[in-house]
């Protein structure tokens, strides 16, 4: 079974946001609903198509992840990796500096 | 300098409001993101991996303290304090928001830029030699031949909307700088035999997916034809150009597929037809636009500088400098300083706002005004007195901005790779990075020589890895970085695409197969005058990949 998650650029400022369980779009992609089967993952495209019609998002997509051991969510490709973080040359820019 | 006449006035102020309310409707939601992705594309901004990126136009990398200065207030106020030059002689900003953007735009506009074609499928905005107008092996001033082109081609209507884009180089001088034979259309100014000035005409060069080196289409176009012919080869291309399949839509792919004289004998049918058009260039035309780069009012002076030799005898850090970072100027008395943007263990191309504004005083300190953007991604000031060398470097160094490296294998052209690219596979800067922390032993660099390394992190190839004379190309292999080298790749006079010499590496072994390969170099060349290039040319791959792969 393959897990993803659902995440986009937000409109306004280009950050990488990530859909939650509530339907929101959370900055952290430990937040993120993980999406299991083909029916979710179809509920979960819906809700990104209707995101991009309100004007919140661009670009939403599918995301493979994996879990780790204590069930929390852990990113596969270093592409997703640095999205959630930022430029790994730069750690004072991105989400990574926010989080100091 | 280029000069924004009142047409461009207008045109840039009208260009600025409308994006403000494509902005102000597609926040409101009027614009979904299919309608509004063009329109912000004709103005320069991108949406990438963490953020939007502006890229701003700077017409054949030609610039002025005054314009430096805004592109300081802009990183300082609407991004994150720096700017990133480009191999199109550009400037991007990394994270602006999209609100910003036209506030951006106005600040441009303020100074006479924009951020117009710099995307989409129409003809960007032309390149040229860094050297223009100052160097000592120029024919002529090729940003005559830019402007020309670049009045022409914006907001060309019948080339808004072209298989793919569209770019020119132009080149005025003997040494190509301006990697012209990589280009779509290439255009080197020449001396003919009865003494007449025009152009060789090149076509369907370029990097990406597919690289190719660019075909000589004419040996000797008039000056007055210029436009004609431009506009001949667009016909044909847009004529005949595929539009079924994007990696296919290079002129590059219609030359190499149709071939060089048939696409000629089009070109010259359509040309034929229009050359004598309102397209023909009256020589008032071209004598006018001349006067925009009138050379500056040097001084009288002798060429020799009796200090600058002292200066270079007592400080060996100095003579390093002008040995990789000076070159000769057509003005006696005068020198080309090159301000590396690659310091030691520093991304390519990167600069804070600080030292926009320390270079924007230094250029009007010590350049007459003038900054160029090389599409190596550094910058030159363009006019410095011999004299004024010594104090220029210390100034410099003080900034960091003093890397005496200027063709050494620490000032690489990398692309901004998987840090922020949203097409990338592999990162490109931490590599430049690694190597370049690697190989800071400047007294090292200097033994080894010229050696022009470039990184892209896809297949895009941004970073002009096919035309490094060492190249790097990320992939992604299994979900791992993995970098394939290429070797004897050149952007000069004898443009080549580079061999690929084996298996690639993974990011923490790249590093000591680029080490391998110099040292193999340092140790088979035949003195210390033969350049890494031409060793791998009279060698060839074979004694490279033999040591690279032994162990």
């Amino acid at each position: 079974m393959v897990l993803q998650i659902m995440t986009a650029n937000r409109l306004l400022d280009g950050e990488v946001v990530y859909l939650t369980d509530s339907g929101d779009w959370s900055e952290h992609y430990a937040k993120a609903r993980v999406v299991e089967d083909k029916d979710q993952a179809e509920e979960v495209q819906a809700i990104a198509k209707q995101a991009e019609l309100d004007h919140k998002t661009v670009g939403a997509y599918l995301a493979k992840v994996d879990r780790n051991e204590d069930g929390s969510i852990r990113l596969i490709s270093m592409k997703e990796s640095i999205r959630a973080a930022g430029p790994t040359t730069r750690r004072d820019l991105g989400k990574q500096a926010k989080n100091v | 300098m280029y000069r924004y006449d009142e047409f461009d006035h207008s045109f840039v102020s009208q260009r600025v409001a409308q994006f403000r309310d494509q902005v102000e409707r597609r926040l409101a939601g009027e614009l979904s993101e299919d309608e509004f992705k063009p329109l912000r594309l004709m103005n320069g901004l991108y949406l990438q991996l963490h953020a939007y990126m502006l890229r701003v136009a700077i017409p054949y990398g030609s610039f002025n303290g005054n314009q430096m200065r805004k592109l300081a207030h802009i990183a300082r106020t609407y991004d994150k304090g720096y700017g990133h030059f480009t191999t199109r002689q550009n400037i991007q900003y990394n994270w602006p928001v999209l609100q910003d953007v036209p506030a951006i735009l106005d600040d441009l506009a303020s100074v006479e830029m924009h951020a117009i074609q710099t995307s989409g499928n129409c003809i960007r905005n032309t390149t040229s030699d860094q050297y223009a107008g100052a160097a000592a092996d120029e024919i002529e001033d090729p940003r005559v031949y830019c402007e020309i082109i670049r009045q022409w081609s914006s907001l060309h209507p019948e080339f808004t909307f072209l298989p793919r884009k569209f770019k020119v180089a132009v080149t005025g001088a003997t040494y190509d700088r301006a990697a012209i034979q990589v280009h779509d259309i290439g255009l080197a100014l020449k001396q003919n035999e009865a003494g007449e000035v025009g152009f060789e005409v090149y076509v369907g060069g370029g990097q990406g997916r597919t690289p190719m080196i660019a075909k000589l289409i004419r040996d000797f176009l008039p000056k007055e034809h210029l436009l004609s012919y431009l506009e001949a080869i667009l016909r044909v291309y847009n004529q005949y150009g595929r539009r079924d399949n994007k990696y296919k839509a290079r002129i590059k792919i219609l030359v190499h597929e149709t071939g060089i004289d048939e696409i000629r004998e089009r070109v010259e049918e359509e040309w034929n037809r229009i050359k004598d058009s309102a397209l023909k260039l009256p020589q008032d035309e071209i004598d006018r636009i001349n006067t925009y780069f009138a050379p500056p009012s040097y001084e009288e002076l002798e060429d020799h500088s009796v200090k600058l030799e002292a200066m270079k005898f007592e400080h060996k850090a100095f003579n390093y400098w002008v040995k990789a970072n000076v070159a000769d100027h057509k003005q006696p008395g005068y020198a080309i300083a090159n301000i590396s943007l690659k310091p030691v263990g520093e991304a390519p191309g990167d600069i804070t706002a600080e030292q926009m504004d320390i270079v924007a005083d230094l250029a009007e300190k010590y350049s007459l005004g003038e900054i160029r953007a090389t599409h190596e991604q550094n910058l030159t000031l363009v006019h410095v007195k011999k004299d004024d060398l010594f104090d220029l470097w210390q100034e410099l160094e003080a900034a960091g901005l003093g890397t005496a490296n200027l063709g050494m294998i620490s000032d690489m052209i990398a692309c901004p790779g998987l840090d922020y690219c949203a097409l990338a596979n592999a990162r490109a800067i931490p590599v430049a990075q690694n190597i370049s922390n690697r190989f800071a032993d400047l007294e090292r660099q200097h033994n080894i020589g010229e050696l022009k390394l470039k990184i892209s992190g896809c297949i895009n190839a941004c970073g002009h890895h096919h035309v490094g004379h060492i190249g790097i190309l990320g992939v992604d292999r299994k979900g791992l970085e993995n970098y394939q080298i290429t070797l004897g790749g050149s952007a000069d006079n004898n443009a080549a695409v580079g061999k690929i010499i084996g298996p690639g590496f993974g990011y923490d072994d790249v590093v000591d197969a680029v080490e391998n390969i110099v040292n193999t170099y340092v140790d088979i060349r035949e003195s210390e005058e033969e350049t890494f290039l031409q060793t791998y040319n009279r060698v060839g791959l074979e004694p490279f990949k033999e040591r690279l792969y032994a162990a």
